[in-house]
C-alpha cells in the first residue's frame, strides 16, 4: 500500500534518512524501532509529506505522493508532540478538523473513552501533556482511515488510558488496517504489531515479521529478540570490518 | 480554501490587533481633518502615515502572525489539504484584514470630510503597499525557522525600502549629477515600491513642480496614462514576485 524507495533526507550535515526502502502492505501492523534520533519520526513525516525527502520516492497506492495531497484522506496521524493552535478550545479544534475533512462517518469512540466531552471548553495552552496526547489520539482515530500512523502513542498517558488506546489499536488492527507504530515500550509493540523495522542512524537495518525475528534469534519476547538481533549484527559487522 | 481562510480570519480577530490598528488609523485621520480644513494638505500629511506606518505595521504583523500560526499550518499539512491552499489562504486572510483595517480607518473619515480624487489615490497606494509588504513578510517568514531572525529580516526590508534606498538613490543622483540621469532614476525608482507609491501620490497632488526638472520628467512619464498603467503593473509585480518566491520555498519546506 505504501512503498518507500531509496529515500534520503539530510538536514544540513545530518543524514536523517539514508537510503531507506520499505514496503508497507495493508492489513499488517508495523513496529518502527530504533534509538532516539535514528530517523523514525522523519520517516513517518516523509510518508505524510510534512518532510520532503532530499531524494527517493514514496508511493501511496501506487501513486507518487510528491505532488499529491488527496491521499492524506486515508491517513490518521498521531504526532509525538501534538502542537495545536494555542488559543483554541478542544471543542473548536475537533470541530475545525471535522469541518476541514468533511467526512460523514466518524469514529468518536476515543473521545468518549477519554471523556474529552467534559473538557471541550478548555483551551489548548491550558492542557497537560497527557490530555494533549489524548486529543491527538482522538483526532487520529476520528475519521476511520485505512492507514494509521502513530508516533509513540502511549507516551505520557495514564495506565487506564493506555489500556483504552491499546484496545482500540488492536481493534483497528483486526479490522485489517495498515498501522505504523513507533514506541520504546517493546512489550506494547509485541501485542500490537505483526512486523518490525529497525532503523539506526538513518539506515534501515532489519525488516521482517516479528515471528521470523523470534525464530531467527530463538527468543520468545520481542525485546530480547531485538537485543539479540542487534548484538548478532554488531558481531557480523565487526567480522566484516 | 474558503474554510481555511475562515479559520485564519477567526484567529486574527481573536488577537484584536487588527481592531487596534483600525482605531489608530481612524483616530489619526480624524485628528488630521480636525486640525486642517484644506483636504489636500490633510492628504499630504496622511501620505506620510501611508508611506511609513502602513508598511511597517503590515510587515511586522504579517511576520508575527505567520509564526503564531505555525501550529495551525502544521496541523493542516497532516490533513488532506494542498500546501499551496494553506499558504495562499494565510496570505489572503492576513492581507484582506490589513486592507480592510486601512480602508475603514482612513477611508471612512475621508468619506465624511470629503477628500476627492487624491483621497482615492491615497487609498489605492495604501492598499497596494499593504499587499506588497505582506508579501515581503511571508518571504521573510519562510526563509528561516527562527522567529526573531524573521522579524529582523522583515524590519530590514522596511528600513531598506523606507530609508536606505532613498539615501542610495540620492547618493547616485549627486555623484553622477553631471550626466543625464532622468531615465536611470526613473527605472531605479521602480525598484522601490514605496518610492513608486510616493511619486504616484505626489503627481496626483499636482505638486510635482516642486521636484524640479526631474519632477516634470516624472510627470511626463508617470502622469500620462501609459505611465500610470506601467507603475501599477510594476507594483503588481512587487506583490506577486515575493509571494511566488515565498510559496516556492514553502512548498518544499519541512515541518
Amino acid at each position: 500500500m505504501i512503498s518507500i524507495k531509496q529515500v534520503h533526507k539530510t538536514f544540513g550535515k545530518l543524514h536523517a534518512l539514508n537510503d531507506v526502502s520499505l514496503e508497507l502492505a495493508s492489513g499488517k501492523s508495523y513496529a518502527l524501532i530504533g534509538p532516539n534520533g535514528s530517523g523514525k519520526t522523519t520517516l513517518m513525516k516523509s510518508i505524510l509529506g510534512l518532510v520532503v525527502p532530499t531524494s527517493g520516492q514514496i508511493y501511496f497506492d501506487g501513486k507518487l505522493i510528491a505532488r499529491d495531497w488527496q491521499y492524506r484522506d486515508k491517513i490518521g496521524y498521531m504526532p509525538q508532540i501534538g502542537r495545536y493552535p494555542e488559543n483554541m478550545t478542544i471543542g473548536q479544534l475537533i470541530d475545525m478538523i471535522k469541518n476541514i475533512r468533511q467526512q460523514d462517518t466518524l469514529d468518536e469512540e476515543l473521545i468518549d473513552a477519554f471523556k474529552l466531552y467534559k473538557m471541550f471548553g478548555k483551551r489548548m495552552h491550558a492542557l497537560s501533556g497527557g490530555t494533549r496526547q489524548k486529543v491527538s489520539a482522538a483526532l487520529a482515530f476520528l475519521f476511520d482511515t485505512p492507514v494509521l500512523i502513530l508516533d509513540e502513542p502511549t507516551a505520557g498517558l495514564d495506565p487506564v488510558s493506555v489500556e483504552f488506546l491499546k484496545e482500540k489499536i488492536q481493534h483497528e488492527k483486526r479490522r485489517g488496517k495498515l498501522l505504523i507504530i513507533t514506541s520504546h515500550i517493546l512489550s506494547d509493540l509485541d501485542e500490537l504489531t505483526t512486523d518490525v523495522a529497525y532503523i539506526y542512524e538513518g539506515k534501515l537495518h532489519y525488516s521482517n515479521s516479528i515471528e521470523a525475528l523470534k525464530t531467527e534469534t530463538g527468543e520468545k519476547r520481542l525485546g530480547k529478540a531485538i537485543a539479540t538481533m542487534i548484538t548478532q549484527k554488531q558481531l557480523i559487522d565487526s567480522i566484516n570490518a | 480554501m474558503a474554510r481555511i481562510v475562515k479559520y485564519v480570519f477567526l484567529d486574527i480577530l481573536r488577537t484584536r490587533f487588527i481592531l487596534l490598528y483600525t482605531a489608530f488609523l481612524l483616530i489619526s485621520t480624524i485628528a488630521l481633518f480636525q486640525l486642517d480644513s484644506d483636504s489636500s494638505k490633510v492628504v499630504m500629511s496622511l501620505l506620510n502615515i501611508v508611506l511609513m506606518v502602513v508598511p511597517l505595521i503590515s510587515i511586522v504583523f504579517a511576520t508575527i502572525h505567520f509564526y503564531n500560526s505555525y501550529e495551525f499550518i502544521e496541523l493542516m499539512l497532516a490533513q488532506p489539504v494542498k500546501r499551496n491552499v494553506i499558504f495562499i489562504s494565510e496570505y489572503a486572510a492576513v492581507a484582506v484584514s490589513l486592507c480592510v483595517a486601512f480602508v475603514v480607518g482612513v477611508g471612512i473619515p475621508m468619506l465624511v470630510y470629503g477628500a476627492g480624487a487624491s483621497g482615492v489615490t491615497l487609498l489605492f497606494c495604501g492598499i497596494v503597499l499593504t499587499l506588497v509588504f505582506t508579501s515581503l513578510a511571508f518571504l521573510a517568514s519562510v526563509v528561516t525557522r527562527d522567529k526573531a531572525k524573521a522579524i529582523g529580516i522583515a524590519l530590514l526590508f522596511w528600513f531598506y525600502f523606507s530609508l536606505i534606498y532613498d539615501g542610495l538613490l540620492l547618493w547616485i543622483v549627486y555623484t553622477f549629477s553631471d550626466y543625464p540621469l532622468e531615465k536611470i532614476t526613473l527605472s531605479l525608482v521602480a525598484l522601490n515600491p514605496v518610492d513608486l507609491a510616493r511619486i504616484i501620490m505626489l503627481l496626483q497632488l499636482d505638486i510635482s513642480a516642486l521636484m524640479g526638472y526631474t519632477g516634470a520628467f516624472y510627470k511626463d512619464f508617470l502622469g500620462s496614462n501609459l505611465g500610470a498603467i506601467a507603475s501599477a503593473g510594476i507594483l503588481l509585480v512587487w506583490i506577486a514576485a515575493p509571494l511566488a518566491w515565498a510559496q516556492r520555498i514553502f512548498s518544499k519546506k519541512d515541518l
